[in-house]
């Protein structure tokens, strides 16, 4: 690649962001149902595609969806008996399940207990970087295409109003599971890069503050967003790396910036806009599309 | 045995009680997940560290100067950093505490160092009694003593007076509260200070039980207690004070029957599957659905 290293190191951080950021946007953003936990389906898509690479050689695209197929099953699994709980008791209770994800990988031989696992370089001829940037780019735009679909629709009209939407025919118990599935699996996916692009992970990477991490791009951004999320991926990703000269007082001002986007935007930095919209009337045409839609 | 093992779960349940009130309270007044009140507990330990070991104050005088000062800390953090946000989305304002609890952590970060410290050994004379057959050190009998009065002396305030009464009106109906002349504004800044005050002296105790006190001990602990208030029913302060046992009991009963690698998936577990059977806590209310 041409980039500079330093550079091309930033992108591929942020390329991850965006792929995790798009996975929790969909149950977040879309459905309404705030995730605490989503560090887990990372680490289950970082551990079941670094073991895949390791133990079955198996090619790279296929390690990567097999990382996020893991992911998903176990969304499915977990999220059939926890996804009838609501508002903050899912919170902790994904909160819970990450905690307890995090605790096994501590405890099993297969993923080498506390020392962690290392991973080799993937078995392909396509550079890392670019594989990352191309996949965050598919993972956006298969989450448009699922915001505009119908079951997308039948999404954030869960979100808005749940009654609402079972009244109006939607099996919310299957679009909540289905759409936690699709999550996880995102998810699973951007553990699965990370694992390969750090060449090392340990379970307790995928802690809590790895869950904050990735709401807090959904949030800031935008909640439901599609456009938002890479925003909020991006700027969360650069954000350290920019403030880097400030050294040890980095993270006092990251925590400080966090307050004061919440308090000035608190509907996040797209929060509320239609980019298509937008662009439509900077052109000075009339909208067709109806207002509100975000 | 048994009875040696009751002790230390109470004990360290006592404490896990007192960081839980915190989050429970405000969760029933403005339905926050008020993910800063784990710094705040650290901040009380941190300030009470100071004024025992450089000022040699002694424990007591030390764990009050640390909840006034938690108190101050907890109410402004809500101005400046909850409040604005008191109208908008819920997440925003979750964002924002996380934001203020990355903020405060490194803050100790760079005002203590990364290393932990200790309390100084005088700090608090502890020998070993024996009750009943049991090991006990007086220490632990400290904690639980100085929870329960802690605990009684909120009941009181919540139960007795009109402030209390008022907070409980506020949780009951914010809107409806406002309208009937509460100023709201001042109730949720006496629960922040309330809350903070219980999790700095929880945050003193914990820093004397394992001597223990670091930038970081907010996280887990406040993951821990916020677990406890769910488990009780989020809003609902005796459910906060009944989770914070139960998880330290079964926590320090994990580890005494060998699984102590497990130990911090414990108390997860068995949230997850009393939630699964009580979708909204053991005394949490019933949430009715409105259409």
């Amino acid at each position: 690649m041409l980039i500079d290293p330093y550079i091309q190191q930033i992108l591929v951080t942020i390329g991850i962001g965006i792929i995790l950021a798009q996975g929790l946007n969909i149950i977040t953003g879309l459905t309404g149902q705030l995730s605490l936990g989503h560090a887990a389906f990372m680490s289950i898509g970082a551990f079941s595609g670094a073991l895949l690479t390791i133990k079955a050689g198996l090619p790279f695209p296929l390690v990567v969806l097999a990382g996020g197929m893991t992911a998903a099953v176990a969304a499915v699994l977990v999220g059939w008996p926890i996804l009838r709980l609501t508002g903050d008791y899912l919170a902790i209770c994904t909160l819970g399940f990450a905690e307890i994800v995090k605790v096994v990988f501590l405890n099993l031989d297969i993923t080498n207990r506390a020392f962690g696992l290392t991973v080799p370089p993937p078995a392909t001829s396509v550079p890392l970087p670019l594989t990352v940037l191309a996949s965050a780019l598919l993972v956006s735009l298969a989450s448009q295409s699922i915001r505009c679909s119908r079951f997308g629709r039948a999404l954030m009209a869960i979100r808005d109003d749940e009654i609402a939407a079972a009244a109006a025919g939607i099996d919310v118990a299957r679009h909540k599971v289905r759409a936690f599935g699709v999550s996880a699996f995102m998810a699973g996916v951007g553990g699965c890069l990370y694992a390969h692009v750090l060449g090392y992970i340990n379970p307790s990477d995928f802690g809590f503050l790895k869950s904050v991490d990735m709401l807090a791009m959904v949030v800031l951004g935008g909640l439901g967003s599609v456009p938002g999320a890479v925003l909020g991926a991006a700027f969360l990703g650069a954000a350290p790396e920019l403030l880097r000269f400030m050294a040890s007082y980095r993270m006092l001002v990251y925590g400080a910036m966090l307050v004061a986007l919440m308090v000035f935007r608190p509907d996040g930095l797209l929060g509320g806009i239609n980019l298509w919209d937008f662009a439509l009337r900077r052109l000075g045409r009339t909208s067709q599309r109806t207002r509100g839609e975000n | 045995m048994f009875l040696q093992q009751l002790i230390n779960g109470v004990a360290l349940g006592s404490t896990y009680a007192l960081i839980a009130l915190g989050y429970t309270m405000v969760y029933g007044i403005i339905a926050l997940i008020n993910f800063a009140h784990g710094e705040i507990f650290m901040a009380g330990a941190f300030v009470g560290l100071l004024l025992a070991g450089v000022f040699k104050l002694n424990l007591f005088l030390a764990m009050a100067g640390a909840m006034v000062f938690s108190m101050a800390l907890g109410v402004g953090v809500e101005f400046i950093a909850y409040r604005p946000l008191r109208n908008s989305s819920r997440l925003s304002a979750l964002i924002s505490a996380i934001g203020v609890s990355l903020f405060l952590s490194t803050l100790a970060m760079l005002l203590f160092g990364a290393n932990a410290r200790g309390f100084p050994a005088n700090a608090f004379p502890s020998r070993q009694i024996q009750i009943l057959g049991a090991e006990v050190s007086t220490l632990q009998l400290l904690i639980i003593a100085t929870s329960a009065c802690l605990m009684l002396a909120l009941e009181l305030i919540v139960k007795r007076t009109r402030t209390g009464k008022a907070m409980r009106a506020a949780s009951e109906d914010y809107t409806a509260a406002a309208l009937m002349g509460i100023n709201v504004n001042f109730i949720v800044s006496f629960t922040f200070a309330l809350g903070s005050a219980l999790a700095a002296a929880g945050g003193v105790l914990v820093g004397v039980l394992f001597n223990s006190v670091s930038f970081n001990m907010g996280l887990n602990a406040g993951i821990k207690a916020f677990a406890a208030a769910v488990l009780g029913g989020i809003g609902s302060i005796p459910g906060a004070v009944l989770g914070g046992l139960l998880l330290g009991i079964t926590e320090v009963t994990g580890v005494a029957l060998g699984y102590s690698s497990w130990r911090d998936a414990i108390a997860f577990v068995i949230l997850v599957l009393v939630l699964l059977v009580r979708p909204s806590g053991l005394l949490g209310q019933k949430m009715q659905k409105k259409v």
